[in-house]
């Protein structure tokens, strides 16, 4: 069987290139769906090949977790609404991150073992060496701390836990259990190994994890998520160099990179660093924030649907509140309409609309919205001052003017959809009040800018009642 | 343990194809992407599988029982997720449309 090993690390070959062809072809709306498949072809195949490994015990055991793991997950991926992706790819993303920490457990509990019977002469294989037993640790400490974080999002995105946490010298106590974990660490690596002393680690490791995240605002969670999906890469690709598994290191270390950047792109969107997110508290800026004078004008749903029914160019800026809401469907029955009168609609996106970047374009893409009406920001920005109507639906901080010119407001220099350029403003509103982040917003007394109150998913279907009625 | 410097380079090479493949990503795709790259990282199912079947105490095996449980929840829930928002991209003219940025 000496063919064996070949044929498995030639799977493994397979489903590293599977994983990368895959994650390429997601790069492109066209051929994203087949993306995902490949890469699960790649899965497949690699755990499939695993089975076939030479000296693997408990093979009954991990059938059994697989088999429970595999069905759990499946069943609770298949039912979850969209507007509640976010948390779910944390929870999933925590699950990866702890499987990686229990490899380091294992690795590091065996290592122990390994050590007492080569003492007592029972064994004869070389033992970790300490560049082994260091990225294990280190790979460890990542995946636990991944973990609870994830943990931690996805409770506060599910709202279970919707208090912020917050006490003096937080980040002393912070920085304190992170060096006692490292310090710990530093001593399982260097032959103080014991299971105790292992025990401490991850005991250090996960509430390091939980206390980092827990004063973490809501509207900073999808950095911290996109952060920790690049963590639990990175653990992964360690876990894979303890274990001399190669797919393992480059899909783990492709997902480190890739989340990465993915992290940057989304603080750089939201205007924020992300080490201001994970240390900083939002809100509390300095300076006194401008004034606003003047009042919100209301309009009401019949005005609102002639208005947009004869202009020639209407552009629909929706934010997460139509989400929530559940207003997609109906917003998009209203543009169909428009689109059959004549006019232009495009949707325009911005980049943090939602509860992660993009977010917005899946729950766009549910209500039946074809990709190549919606529009990013850089790409609608310069079509505002032509355009007749922007309906701002359920968005409040990206399309506030205050961005751009107050620098005492909280999200001064954040990009924004510029829609107080467009002739005419509509803008879809519960009720007077500020938005997610709690910040006055200058669009809503704006001379051209006109408010129609009401629940997004009920002054949706108005207007849909509305252009009905011009129709007959 | 493969060998140390070449470990290197593919750690080197790999992250560098992560960074570059994301580079050039649209903005709408990032959700469907990142959930992608969680369903990538479920590899760890591989490590935890390998792990388990090391195991040799009862402890270490409750350990490894829970991991590979934890990554088989990883890899499969990461991909139901994400094939269902990908299913959802559709372009208003037919496959002869032209590619969207």
């Amino acid at each position: 069987m000496s063919w064996l090993p070949t044929v498995i690390k030639a799977c493994y070959f397979i489903a590293a290139l599977l994983f990368i062809l895959g994650l390429k072809r997601m790069s492109s709306p066209r051929t994203a769906r087949g993306g995902i498949v490949w890469a699960g072809y790649g899965m497949l195949l690699a755990v499939l090949a695993t089975f076939f490994l030479p000296d693997m015990h408990n093979r009954g055991l991990i059938i059994a977790a697989v088999l429970i793991g595999v069905s759990a997950a499946w069943w609770s991926g298949k039912r979850v609404a969209m507007t509640a992706m976010p948390q779910m790819v944390a929870l999933y993303n925590g699950m990866g991150g702890g499987a990686a920490a229990a490899i380091g457990a294992v690795e590091l509990i065996g290592h122990v073992r390994h050590l007492a019977l080569l003492q007592a002469g029972a064994a004869t294989l070389a033992p970790l060496t300490p560049v082994e037993l260091a990225l294990g640790v280190l790979g460890a400490l990542i995946g636990a701390v991944s973990f609870s974080g994830s943990l931690i999002a996805f409770a506060k995105l599910q709202g279970w836990l919707d208090r912020r946490f917050v006490f003096p010298a937080q980040r002393a106590v912070n920085l304190l259990l992170l060096a006692a974990a490292v310090l710990v660490g530093i001593a399982l690596a260097s032959g103080y190994a014991s299971v105790p002393l292992i025990a401490l680690f991850f005991a250090l490791a996960l509430l390091f994890g939980l206390m980092m995240t827990l004063p973490i605002g809501g509207a900073d969670m999808p950095v911290v998520i996109s952060l920790y999906n690049a963590f639990t890469g990175l653990a992964v690709a360690l876990e894979g160099f303890v274990l001399g598994n190669e797919a393992m290191i480059i899909a783990g270390t492709v997902v480190g990179a890739a989340g990465t950047l993915l992290t940057q792109l989304m603080a750089k969107a939201m205007n924020r660093s992300i080490g201001n997110v994970l240390f900083g508290s939002f809100g509390a800026a300095a300076g006194e924030a401008q004034t606003i004078d003047g009042a919100q004008k209301p309009i009401d749903a019949s005005d609102a649907a002639v208005m947009m029914a004869y202009a020639e160019r209407v552009v629909i800026v929706p934010g997460y509140g139509m989400a929530v809401a559940q207003a997609q469907h109906k917003v998009w029955e209203f543009a169909q309409l428009l689109i059959k009168r004549g006019v232009k609609v495009k949707f325009a996106i911005h980049p943090v609309a939602g509860r992660m970047p993009g977010h917005m374009n899946v729950l766009l893409a549910e209500a039946g919205v074809p990709y190549d009406l919606i529009a990013d920001m850089d790409e609608i920005n310069p079509e505002f001052p032509a355009t007749d109507v922007a309906l701002v639906i359920g968005a409040n901080d990206v399309v506030n003017p205050l961005a751009r010119t107050d620098p005492a407001s909280p999200i001064y220099g954040m990009p924004i959809l510029d829609v107080s350029n467009a002739k005419h403003v509509i803008v879809v509103k519960r009720g007077k009040g500020t938005g997610f982040a709690g910040i006055e917003n200058a669009l809503f007394y704006a001379d051209n800018a006109r408010m129609l109150y009401g629940d997004g998913q009920a002054a949706a279907g108005q207007l849909v009642n509305e252009l009905k009625t011009l129709d007959d | 343990m493969i060998d140390g410097f070449l470990a290197l380079y593919i750690f080197m090479l790999a992250a560098f194809c992560g960074y570059e493949i994301i580079a050039r990503v649209p903005v709408i795709l990032h959700t469907p992407l990142m959930s992608g790259s969680n369903f990538i990282h479920g590899i760890v199912l591989v490590g935890a599988m390998i792990a388990l079947g090391r195991a040799q105490t009862p402890f270490e095996m409750a350990i490894g029982f829970l991991g590979v449980l934890l990554g088989a929840g990883n890899a499969a829930g990461g991909y139901v997720v994400t094939e269902r928002m990908l299913e959802m991209f559709k372009s208003s003219k037919p496959a002869t449309g032209k590619e969207s940025k």
